[in-house]
């Protein structure tokens, strides 16, 4: 047995077990320790991006290389605070309305190029010379492609014909979901061996 | 001023990072950056105020001994630890790392390692092979996992001659019917997106603005 000597590693080990111990019941030690890990993954984000924005974005460009344009950037982020009292509310949608434009001129774009040509793009195939297993393969995409599409489509009711393929639809949904699930569960799974490998080994090293 | 400035201040900025894509415009590129970075000064702001809403929250609630105020001194004492750890010895080493690697990484990752359990128990009490669709999502799911174990590379059988085994289904599974409801999600979330885009450009879409007095 080799047990850590790092006082890191048994922190980190003592808040593993505590939050295991939900398994159990909820009890006094996971709520510390869930209550702690609210507190610090607070303070780390606060920390990363008020360094990343106010001091890389702001101040360095404005105080140090002297670059005023950026100044616009701290009066909305300044504006954003203006949320906190009621009377004066309303200048904060200046900053939101800024930040929600700009999130919006850039999906038109680039969703469109990403999200939709480029998906319909590689859903297209040459068949022309292409071994029997990636052809197969090719046609269930682009068949699944098109009747996920058409069962999202309810500009028109889906009967006859167009009821026939949001059923095909509705089947490469649910095999999709089905496997998106498995997926998940199985990195789920990954994690657990991670944190029991940290635990036999990392800490008590009792595992080799 | 209150709703018809934000929305040309909306359909201003829209149409300048529209515009970038478009042209190689030295002038274009540069507004676009800038733009980008103002946006990362409104981020960090935003930032500030869900922590400051964070801090009122857990305050109010040990003022008003509502249950379970005990753990809110743990929050706040984490966050003032973690944010004067920063400030005090500066972030690239000390207190500071220390804290992310040795409680919130480690905590984190068992939080969601937590859910394996959670998602195998609600699973087993919802999955139920009642229709078709239901049987392919349980067999597929099923199927995925098997293949993601070192167990599944035992298992292998012939179909039409074509010697295929667990591992491989299960890489088809996600590479082939998979993909294709994903990217038919994808394609209508882009379409979707998109169309919401133009709405808040032309100041169609104003709900993000929040109440209208």
């Amino acid at each position: 047995m080799n047990v850590a000597s790092d006082p890191g590693v048994w922190v980190a080990g003592i808040f593993t077990i505590a939050i295991f111990s939900f398994l159990y019941k909820d009890n006094p030690f996971y709520k510390f320790a869930e209550h702690l890990l609210v507190g610090v993954s607070a303070g780390y984000y606060l920390v990363q991006y008020f360094f990343s924005a106010a001091y890389k974005k702001f101040y360095v460009p404005v105080f140090i290389n002297k670059d005023y344009i950026l100044i616009v950037g701290g009066i909305l982020g300044i504006m954003m605070f203006a949320r906190l009292f009621r009377r004066s509310e309303w200048v904060s949608r200046y900053p939101v309305a800024f930040y929600v434009a700009a999130w919006a001129g850039y999906v038109i774009p680039s969703y469109i190029h990403v999200r939709i040509l480029q998906q319909a793009e590689s859903t297209m195939f040459n068949p022309v010379g292409m071994p029997l297993k990636d052809l197969l393969s090719a046609c269930v995409l682009f068949v699944g492609v098109a009747a996920t599409l058409i069962y999202f489509y309810f500009s028109a009711e889906h009967k006859g014909g167009l009821r026939v393929v949001s059923k095909i639809g509705i089947t490469f949904l649910m095999i999709g979901f089905g496997a998106t699930f498995g997926y998940n569960v199985m990195g789920r799974i990954s994690l657990l061996i991670g944190r029991f490998q940290f635990i036999f080994t990392d800490w008590l090293g009792l595992v080799r | 001023m209150k709703t018809r400035g934000p929305i040309i201040v909306a359909f201003v900025i829209g149409m300048l990072m529209m515009i970038q894509f478009f042209t190689p415009n030295p002038f274009f590129l540069r507004l676009y950056n800038i733009v980008l970075d103002w946006k990362q000064v409104v981020l960090g702001c935003t930032f500030i105020l869900g922590t400051w809403s964070l801090i009122r929250y857990h305050i109010k609630k040990i003022q008003r001994h509502q249950e379970n105020w005990q753990y809110s001194y743990v929050t706040l004492i984490g966050l003032t630890v973690t944010v004067g750890a920063a400030g005090i010895w500066k972030t690239a080493s000390g207190p500071y790392p220390w804290l992310f690697n040795n409680i919130q990484v480690p905590m984190q990752s068992t939080m969601f390692s937590l859910l394996a359990f959670f998602v195998a128990s609600a699973s087993y009490r919802a999955f139920r092979a009642r229709t078709v669709h239901a049987t392919l999502l349980l067999v597929a799911g099923a199927l995925v996992m098997l293949g993601r174990v070192s167990i599944g590379a035992y298992f292998s059988g012939s179909i039409l001659g074509v010697e295929i085994s667990l591992v491989e289904i299960s890489d088809w599974l996600l590479n082939v019917p998979n993909l294709a409801a994903k990217r038919g999600i994808m394609i209508g979330v882009g379409l979707g997106m998109t169309a919401t885009a133009i709405k808040i450009i032309l100041g169609i879409e104003k709900t993000y603005l929040g109440r209208s007095d």
